[in-house]
């Protein structure tokens, strides 16, 4: 009896690995950078190519970091739930518009709507590799002291939205 | 007849349509060497079976140009290694350092192998224990011996 049970004990476990290997994202590295203070920047803004945004200028509020592009094309997918979760103004979020072109970037946002209070240029990527970026989009949430406390690597869902970051930039927001 | 004609065009447009410039290198070989084999031992994020030298996704040509940057500057290799685990974890690395977490991925071979062995050792000294057993009786043996010293032949029916 046994010399069946031990093969079959051997199968059984392989086989909970490979189910819980099939449900694991490969793409999904973990971030080093969480609970590290976010990486400085000093970029151009989107809109007014003369106006510079710094790191600086937006601590003292908990807020969203989101990386797009208008070639990116989830994107499309999450934008509209960043839309409609603006609207609701509890945390501002701000664009890191990664690689784009200008005219692109702001014919994308005409077509698709604005949901970012304002959006920052990233042309050559720099920022992009500080922040560890390596798919678009991603998105970051910071707190007030200009520590990251999340990221979301691909589109923000709604399910993610309610159920990761909504409940801890309440808790971050005091 | 038109269309075979046009198929036969597109089949050759292949031809037509000319590689992509090489992406811009140092005039320094020393430095580009050294660049390669750095890259060749950290792990491309966006297409993860390939090594940073190997890959020709964007964030690949981009990381390759700020490590050639850092190597200009003067950075040492452990240097670079370290700005970019900064950014994108040990993942980057194919040699990844031993910790707690990553003991399993170093230490686990060794122990399948470990288990193996031992498996191994425990069924051959049953093997032996088995083999060492006299497989015939005496009983069995005479009747065996006075079988093949019998005048009988093997039976018929």
């Amino acid at each position: 009896m046994a010399r069946y049970l031990i093969p079959l004990g051997v199968f059984i476990v392989l086989l909970g690995f490979l189910a819980v290997g099939l449900k694991l994202n490969p793409r999904e590295v973990p971030s080093p950078l969480i609970d590290k203070p976010a990486p400085a920047f000093q970029l151009e803004r989107l809109d007014q190519p003369n106006q510079v945004v710094k790191l600086e200028d937006l601590r003292g509020q908990v807020w969203l970091l989101n990386v797009w592009a208008s070639w990116c094309v989830a994107c499309m997918q999450e934008h509209p739930v960043l839309v409609e979760f603006s609207k609701s103004g509890v945390l501002p979020i701000y664009g890191l518009n990664y690689k784009d072109r200008r005219d692109d970037a702001k014919a994308w946002l005409a077509k698709n709507g604005n949901p970012y209070n304002v959006s920052i240029v990233d042309a050559d990527g720099r920022v992009g590799i500080d922040y560890g970026v390596y798919g678009v989009p991603e998105t970051f949430l910071i707190d007030k002291q200009g520590v990251i406390r999340f990221k979301q690597i691909g589109p923000v869902t709604p399910e993610v939205l309610q159920d990761k970051i909504l409940p801890l930039a309440r808790k971050l927001q005091g | 007849m038109m269309s075979r004609f046009l198929f036969v065009i597109l089949l050759t447009l292949p031809m037509i349509v000319q590689a992509k410039e090489a992406a811009p290198t140092s005039d320094d070989p020393a430095l580009e060497q050294r660049l390669m084999n750095l890259a060749t031992e950290l792990r491309c994020l966006v297409c993860q079976n390939q090594s940073l030298a190997d890959s020709h996704a964007d964030l690949a040509i981009d990381l390759r140009n700020q490590v050639r940057e850092q190597m200009k500057a003067g950075k040492t290799d452990d240097e670079i290694r370290a700005w970019l685990t900064q950014r994108y974890g040990d993942f980057v690395l194919y040699r990844p350092p031993v910790r707690s977490t990553t003991a399993l991925l170093w230490f686990g071979p060794f122990l399948l192998l470990l288990v193996g062995l031992v498996g191994l050792g425990l069924y051959l000294r049953r093997r032996r224990q088995v083999i060492g057993q006299p497989r015939f009786t005496d009983e069995e043996h005479a009747r065996a011996q006075a079988l093949l010293h019998s005048d009988q032949g093997p039976p018929t029916s």
